[in-house]
């Protein structure tokens, strides 16, 4: 089995467009696992380590990028102030050794309707990169995630990083698994008041066929708000725990059941809100 | 029996002491071989195809492609058994290949042994099997009156309990039923071995397994050979709990290296494991408790239905423990315990830490709380009042002649204060010890704190008339440098409890020797019997014993003390009695007898019996339905503690596997199919779910054992489950009659 192992983008579009069915390998703790269960068999793999264009992070025009292959350990150790909800989520990722070794695009390519990362970027609004030899596009994860499992990403195309918007305001993310850590999420939930632009922002996670929002639940709590105070009525922040469940589309599984992740995910999105109010 | 040798303080790491394990080092330094670490020189890989369906015929096997395939050496079906066609810890009644019947998921069909483990796994999706798919029979319950699915019926055993006068009734009376679901032993390290040929047409066989001879006979027959032409030693075995007590590959990879004259390996992958090996009865209990008002139990009512799957194991054992400690270590003067193992189409169940005794004690543990409440009274005082006592007799009608510290148990439990608590209670928000974990799902104002007592007990070494006697050789010489050597010899198998710590332990505490060297475990000296029922400490402790005082006896003789002084051997110039050459000494040590239970459960079936209490303190989240387990406070029963770190580290594993139990291990079923197979799936405790345990040891030298000390190994198991449960339904009102605890137990319950 042949293994690339190109240094920069142009040559990784280049092995990706001389073998189209090649793995991209990543930190590979989907990957390996889909190996090791026999369910992928890969004929080439393109190992993405080395790209340099896929590390790090950078701030342009008051956006923030991160590459695809920033690690877990990375946003949750180095990013924490950057980007406190997703250094949230990702201290619910997996182990030490899987969260050394995971990644940002990793998370994006499997695109699991679990994918810890994924509510926090959805609630975000964030852009996925893609680069091809066509030339680059951005896609908003909303339409990036197609179904369980399966993206907008084409056979040629590389995930180089996402984007997200530079917003100010409290955040949290929770994370339901039933056990307290290593564990699949049973439902996940982003929220971020943007005092910047006065509005409430939310994901959920395992909780539907891909990550969710609930426009309604986001607009009636947006405006139930004081955003000078950072208050909310009782209610309202009642409301929106239902809100946010009635959105969701959840599946009854080995994880658990569909009313449990419904009745779970509002309960964090209430929980959630009142975590990032004054009190 | 004991020979009542004295420990003597002072001998550097001797019995008594934190004394380290000769493997600590390599195990953690990643240098110890276990079993998947085997390698022969040419040697083959071996696979198995096992059947995809719960319950169906073969109408037809079409192994020819496979056959043909390049780098393939051999693919073997049960055609190609020579001896006995199925084997069995108790009754020989598994196959070793599925020929027309299959009866659980996972069954093996065939085994394919070739040059690359890829091509193994080719060959194997290249034989074609032609199912006739059957409604698997997946309802314990039901399967007592259901059409046989083996020829040998559903039931394994009915044991009906009746002690005392059944027509008794207490003033107070309650009632219950409860449910405990599949859990896994869920060892790390999976079923591996490496299979020789050998000129003699016998076979060579390194294992991971718990029991060297009780394999060998297995595989022997199976094989159509003597058991003196199939010789087992022992690889380094990661975990086993009971998993490894009967034979997965054991015959396969014989059966491939005889066929092809070379060296077979097999290694099962993980999910593959979840499939070859029996796990813990899942079961329905009913109990009914009769109290005077005092809160004196007159009689315990159960009914009892473990579920066995598909084959035998040691069901018939299982069932005898679940019926004999149904009531719980208390003083019940008339009981009625009605108990089933029954066949079905499940994956198979057997051994497992706690052996029965963990199913019973979590209904026996919940009906107390029941019954406290029902008495308005406080449920430790309830249990004080009842526990057994030396001179008490079991519903068995066997008086015990042993210890049996109930109450100090009980007390040293409810005693400790839970000091890790103070400093963080509650812990504060954002932390990841509040229920939830690393998720970040709850503030200390969603916490609601419970605490729960339980009590539990089991018996040690085997039962009901089972001789499980161990051999042990002890050899002294003088080493290259002349300074004093010795040498065990024993078959026991080491699974990770420190018999082999504990052995040199004894060679140095009983001759006074500092070195002490440990053949590797096998066939060549007789059997030691199983790594199990908390039983290796007592039994080839015992046997190490008897052949040091053997030796000692030999150099008494030597120095000519006439008629032996073993207890001066401490005293004497060993390296001087040695220069006229080695002492070797081989004994074997036996339990007392014990006799079969009657037709009404009665009789003294058990040889002695150990006893622990847990108190758990729990936080749970109830509108989520999440537990953090806070703390575990303990009080064991352990006789007395030769290594006290290793009686530590047996608490500590056995209470996590009993946190697993009750609140996330479970094998999830649907019509007979595994569901989660993996370590994704199947969650066993992190070391966040992992409260600290404070634990005091009650050490009353139990009269009969070697060195006065018990088994440890199995009671952390029993009463950590209950306990754990009890403190939730003290933080949550619930009944939760069902383990493992699920959050949506606790949440939807709610709502
Ligand atoms: C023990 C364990 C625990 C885990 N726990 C969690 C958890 O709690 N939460 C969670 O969300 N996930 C979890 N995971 C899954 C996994 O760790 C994450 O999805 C991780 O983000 C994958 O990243 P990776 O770099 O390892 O991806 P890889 O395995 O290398 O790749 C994953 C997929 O993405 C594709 N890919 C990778 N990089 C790119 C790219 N730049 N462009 C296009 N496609 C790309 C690959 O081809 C592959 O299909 C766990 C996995 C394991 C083994």
């Amino acid at each position: 089995m042949p293994i690339s192992r190109p240094t920069d983008v142009t040559a990784t579009l280049d092995a990706l467009a001389a073998s189209p069915d090649a793995d991209l390998l990543a930190g590979g703790t989907d990957l390996v696992v889909e190996v090791n269960l026999d369910r992928r068999r890969p004929e080439h793999v393109i190992a993405l380590r080395r790209v340099t264009e896929l590390a790090g992070h950078d701030t342009t025009d008051g956006r923030l990028r991160l590459g695809a292959n920033v690690t877990y350990s990375e946003v949750e150790h180095d990013l924490a102030q950057l980007v406190p909800g997703l250094a949230m989520a990702a201290r619910t990722v997996g182990s030490p050794q899987i969260r050394n070794a995971g990644t940002l695009g990793g998370n994006l390519g499997t695109a699991s309707p679990a994918g810890d990362t994924l509510p926090w970027l959805l609630a975000m609004d964030a852009e996925v990169e893609l680069a091809s030899p066509e030339g680059d596009r951005s896609v908003p994860l909303a339409n990036f995630l197609t179904g369980p499992k399966s993206t907008a990403r084409r056979p040629a195309e590389l995930i180089t990083g996402v984007r997200l918007p530079r917003v100010e305001g409290p955040q949290h993310v929770s994370k339901i698994g039933p056990r307290n850590a290593m564990v699949i999420s049973v439902a996940c939930f982003a929220i971020v008041l943007d005092t910047t632009n006065r509005r409430v922002r939310t994901g959920m996670g395992a909780v539907g066929p891909t990550v969710l929002r609930s426009p309604d639940a986001e607009r009636a709590v947006t405006q139930a708000l004081d955003w000078d105070a950072l208050t909310c009525p009782e209610d309202a922040i009642d409301a929106f725990g239902r809100a946010c469940a009635e959105a969701t589309a959840p599946i009854t599984d080995h994880r658990s059941s569909a009313e449990y992740r419904r009745h779970a995910v509002g309960v964090l999105a209430r929980r959630a809100l009142r975590r990032c109010l004054s009190t | 029996m004991s020979t009542g040798t004295e420990v003597r303080p002072g001998t550097r790491s001797g019995l008594g002491q934190s004394v380290r394990r000769p493997d600590g080092t390599p195990k953690v330094t990643g240098t110890f071989a276990f079993s998947s670490d085997l390698f022969a020189r040419g040697m083959l890989w071996g696979r198995t195809l096992r059947s995809p369906h719960p319950a169906a015929r073969i109408r037809s096997i079409d192994t020819s492609i496979a056959e043909r395939m390049p780098g393939v050496a051999s693919v073997l079906t049960a055609r190609d058994v020579p001896g006995r066609p199925t084997y069995g810890l108790e009754h020989a009644d598994q196959p070793v290949f599925a020929s027309e019947t299959v009866r659980f998921q996972g069954e093996p069909i065939a085994v394919v042994a070739a040059e690359h483990p890829e091509l193994a796994l080719r060959a194997v999706a290249a034989i074609e099997v032609d199912y006739e798919v059957v409604t698997p029979l997946t309802d314990a319950e039901a399967a007592i009156g259901a059409a046989p699915i083996h020829p040998d019926g559903n039931v394994f055993r009915h044991l009906h309990l009746r002690h005392g006068d059944l027509d008794a009734v207490g003033a107070v009376s309650v009632e219950g039923s409860y449910e405990v679901g599949m859990q896994d032993q869920a060892f790390l390290g999976p079923e591996s071995g490496l299979a020789i040929p050998v000129d003699d047409g016998g076979v060579e066989l390194f294992i991971s397994t718990q029991w060297l001879h009780v394999d060998r006979d297995q595989v022997a027959a199976c094989l159509g050979l003597p058991p003196e032409r199939v010789h087992l030693t022992l690889s380094g075995i990661g975990g086993a709990f009971g998993a490894r007590e009967d034979v997965s590959l054991q015959v396969h990879v014989c059966l491939l290296a005889l066929r092809t004259g070379r060296p077979v390996k097999m290694l099962y992958s993980r999910e593959e494991s979840f499939h070859g090996h029996v796990h813990r009865h899942p079961a329905r209990l009913w109990y009914r408790h009769h109290a005077d008002p005092d809160g004196r139990l007159v009689k315990v009512e159960a009914r009892i239905v473990l579920d066995g799957g598909a084959y035998a194991s040691s069901s018939t054992a299982v069932i005898g423990n679940a019926v004999c400690f149904a009531a719980g270590p208390y003083r019940v003067p008339n009981a009625d315990v009605d108990g089933w193992a029954v066949r079905t189409n499940n994956p198979p169940c057997g051994a497992m830490r706690g052996f029965g005794a963990v199913q019973v004690c979590f209904g026996h543990e919940a009906q107390m709380d029941r019954l406290a409440a029902a008495l308005a009274m406080d449920p430790v005082e309830l249990r004080l009042r009842n526990a057994l006592a030396p001179g008490d007799e079991l519903p068995t009608g066997q008086v015990i002649t042993g210890t049996a510290p109930v109450r100090e148990v009980i007390e040293a439990a409810m005693a400790l204060e839970p000091p890790p608590l103070a400093a963080t209670d509650p812990p504060a928000d954002g932390t990841m010890d509040l229920p939830g974990g690393a998720g970040l799902t709850a503030t200390r104002a969603d916490v609601v704190r419970g605490t729960g007592l339980a009590v539990g007990f089991k018996n040690l070494m085997y039962s009901e008339g089972f001789d499980d006697a161990s051999t042990a050789n002890v050899r002294v010489e003088l080493d290259h440098r002349g300074e004093p050597l010795a040498t065990v010899h024993c078959a026991a198998a080491e699974v990770g409890q420190g018999f082999v710590t504990l052995a040199q332990q004894i060679v140095r505490s009983v001759l006074g020797v500092e070195q002490v060297a440990l053949r590797p475990a096998d066939t060549t000296i007789g059997s030691a019997g199983s790594t199990s029922a908390s039983r290796q400490t007592w039994m080839s402790g015992g046997a190490v014993e008897l052949a040091c005082l053997a030796v000692a006896e030999a150099l008494a003789e030597r120095a000519g003390y006439g008629g032996g002084a073993p207890d001066e051997v401490l005293d004497l110039d060993v390296v001087e009695l040695l220069r006229e050459g080695p002492i070797d000494r081989t004994r074997a040590h036996h339990h007392p007898p014990t006799e079969p239970l009657d037709e009404d459960g009665q009789g003294d079936a058990h040889v002695s019996f150990a006893f622990a209490a847990h108190r758990a303190v729990v936080d749970v989240d109830p509108e989520l339905g999440l537990v953090k387990v806070r703390h575990i406070a303990t009080g064991q029963d352990v006789g007395r503690a030769l290594n006290p770190q290793a009686v530590i580290g047996q608490i500590e594993g056995g209470i996590a596997q009993g946190l697993g139990l009750a609140v996330m291990e479970e094998m999830l079923l649907e019509d007979g199919r595994l569901r989660n197979p993996s370590f994704t799936d199947y969650l066993i405790p992190t070391a966040l779910d992992m409260p600290p345990v404070t634990a005091t040891l009650i050490e009353q030298p139990e009269p009969g054992a070697p060195f006065g000390a018990k088994g440890v190994g199995e009671p952390p198991t029993i009463s950590s489950t209950p306990a754990i449960v009890a403190a939730i339904r003290a933080a949550t009102g619930l009944e939760l009659p069902r383990i493992p605890v699920r959050p949506e137990h606790i949440a939807l319950a709610e709502a």
